[in-house]
């Protein structure tokens, strides 16, 4: 198994949401974030002082799927994710060791 | 003494209209600082109201305009505790009863002890602002109030003009931010670390309440209810306007944007550079008096960064920069036409040079006075119950550190999560 993170643009959340319905994914784990990547920040100004604002509102997504599926999944995140602007994100995988639903002890590949 | 209906009704009213200013300015203020401070400004600016009301009645008042002591420097305590409330105001030729006219200056203390909150503001202690505002209304402002307000005042008996309080509650205010910002010293972190302001629209309210309270500030200086109060209002509406266009085209220029910020903050030094000015001046130089007041109050507000005293909300850029350019404006264009009463002419408008002399003069001894006045006051409280809060407490944040509450409730805003 593998899990998913997407660091995206919050207002792309809907379209990621609806493609991974689409192909089939059960469920995922949303969060507000923020930060900063080769975009950076932007600059604000208050009586002509200038103030940096380092970190960007960023929607966080974790979506744990079977290694098989791992490829799409990302490729349909980056699809419905993106708009060619700097500051869409990034996608990266990670390897599972193990996954138990909560509620009636299935373990591994079941419990997806 | 005769008593006008019109003119006590118009009085009265200002009165109510300048004491909604304190509020409106802990708006103003409130939206600037950061969001863990936002009630200390509340409640320092609510605070002001009730001591320095106290403070006026019992004895600045009387200080201010009781009878004259001697030379016109300060009055006795003849009306202290508002005794004698038959008694005509020494030197003014009123159509109102001497209570309505106490009520309406009152108000003008409070806000001018208030504007010092936005110095102070994310490190000034509650304690020590009270003891302070006490202390700078008897030491400092009743006084200069007593030099200029009142006929009998030295500075009055040489002919200058401030109608509203230019020298009275701008400078003074922002002479005194200056030695204050000095004594409690800069914030932590200022100015590298961000401190934007966590809520415009509650800066942009405040400053609606305060346009709105400035006519009775203003035009209820004329302390009657004709032509004069008429000219007053017209010329605030319209230098409130221009220092709107004056600070936005400036600040355009400057960094590329306009702000809303900058609109608000336009909109105050206009209001402030007419305020000395609005009972001497036609419409036109109205004008171009809130154009200059938007001008230099943009300009003004940068000087903190190149001399490194931490102004946290610009009280000596908005209030005393402003309110000197009006009060030197009122030596280029006051005119008898306006105002039939004052003896000397500006300069633009035929009178020479003699009324921008004694402007200037009046500056001098203003700035001198409250800035000193105010040091001292300053270090004594500092050096005594405090004046500024301890790093912990600043650090966390005013309002949960002193008062024990929060102005918003972050962890229930967000929609979906749970409340921990």
């Amino acid at each position: 198994m593998k899990l998913v993170t997407a660091v995206i643009k919050p207002f792309k959340l809907d379209d990621v949401k609806d493609a991974l319905e689409t192909f089939g994914v059960q469920g995922l784990t949303v969060g507000e974030v923020s930060g900063y990547g080769r975009q950076r920040g932007h600059t604000e100004v208050y009586r002509g002082a200038e103030y940096t604002v380092d970190f960007v509102p960023k929607v966080r997504l974790d979506v744990v799927v079977a290694d098989d599926d791992a490829k799409d999944v990302v490729d349909v995140i980056v699809k419905a994710a993106s708009t060619g602007q700097i500051g869409d994100g990034k996608v990266w995988t990670t390897p599972v060791d193990e996954l138990v639903r909560v509620r009636t002890g299935e373990r591994g590949s079941e419990a997806l | 003494m005769h008593i006008d209906a019109g003119d006590t009704a118009w009085v009265l009213g200002s009165a109510a209209l300048v004491l909604f200013m304190t509020p409106g300015l802990a708006l103003f203020y409130g939206g600037m600082v950061r969001s863990k401070n936002v009630l200390s400004i509340m409640i320092q600016n609510l605070a002001c109201i009730a001591i320095v009301s106290v403070v006026w009645a019992v004895a600045a008042y009387s200080l201010a305009f009781g009878p004259d002591a001697g030379g016109g420097f300060i009055g006795t305590f003849h009306l202290a505790g508002l005794a004698h409330p038959e008694m005509a105001v020494p030197g003014l030729d009123l159509h109102v009863p001497p209570l309505a006219f106490a009520a309406f200056q009152m108000m003008f203390a409070v806000i001018t002890a208030a504007l010092l909150t936005g110095t102070g503001a994310d490190r000034m202690h509650f304690n020590g602002f009270l003891a302070l505002a006490a202390l700078w209304t008897l030491v400092v402002y009743a006084p200069i109030a007593h030099w200029i307000f009142s006929p009998n005042g030295w500075l009055a008996q040489r002919g200058v003009l401030d109608f509203a309080g230019g020298n009275v509650v701008e400078v003074d205010s922002g002479a005194s931010a200056l030695a204050l910002a000095l004594v409690l010293g800069v914030r932590r972190g200022w100015p590298r670390e961000t401190m934007a302001p966590h809520s415009l629209p509650l800066t942009v309210l405040g400053a609606g309440i305060l346009w709105f309270g400035w006519f009775g500030f203003n035009a209820g200086s004329a302390l009657g209810s004709g032509s004069l109060a008429a000219q007053a209002l017209i010329g605030t509406q319209l230098a409130a306007c221009a220092g709107v266009v004056g600070w936005l085209i400036v600040e355009r220029w400057q960094t590329g944007h306009a702000t809303t910020l900058g609109a608000a903050s336009g909109a105050v030094c206009g209001l402030v550079a007419i305020t000395p000015a609005c009972g001497f001046v036609n419409s036109m130089a109205a004008i171009v008096i809130g154009l200059v007041g938007g001008v230099v109050g943009v300009l003004a507000v940068r000087v903190k960064f190149r001399f490194g005293y931490d102004d946290s909300l610009d009280v000596v850029g908005v209030h005393g920069a402003c309110g000197l350019a009006g009060t030197l404006l009122v030596g280029a264009f006051a005119t008898k036409a306006v105002n039939a009463h004052i003896a000397h002419e500006g300069f633009v408008t035929g009178g020479g040079g003699y009324l921008l002399g004694v402007q200037a003069l009046a500056l001098l001894v203003t700035i001198a006075w409250a800035f000193s006045g105010t040091w001292l006051l300053s270090q004594l409280v500092q050096r005594t119950i405090g004046l500024r809060v301890s790093n912990e407490v600043e650090v966390q944040g005013l309002d949960t550190a002193i008062h024990a509450e929060s102005a918003y409730d972050f962890a229930s805003m967000r929609a979906g999560q749970a409340g921990f």
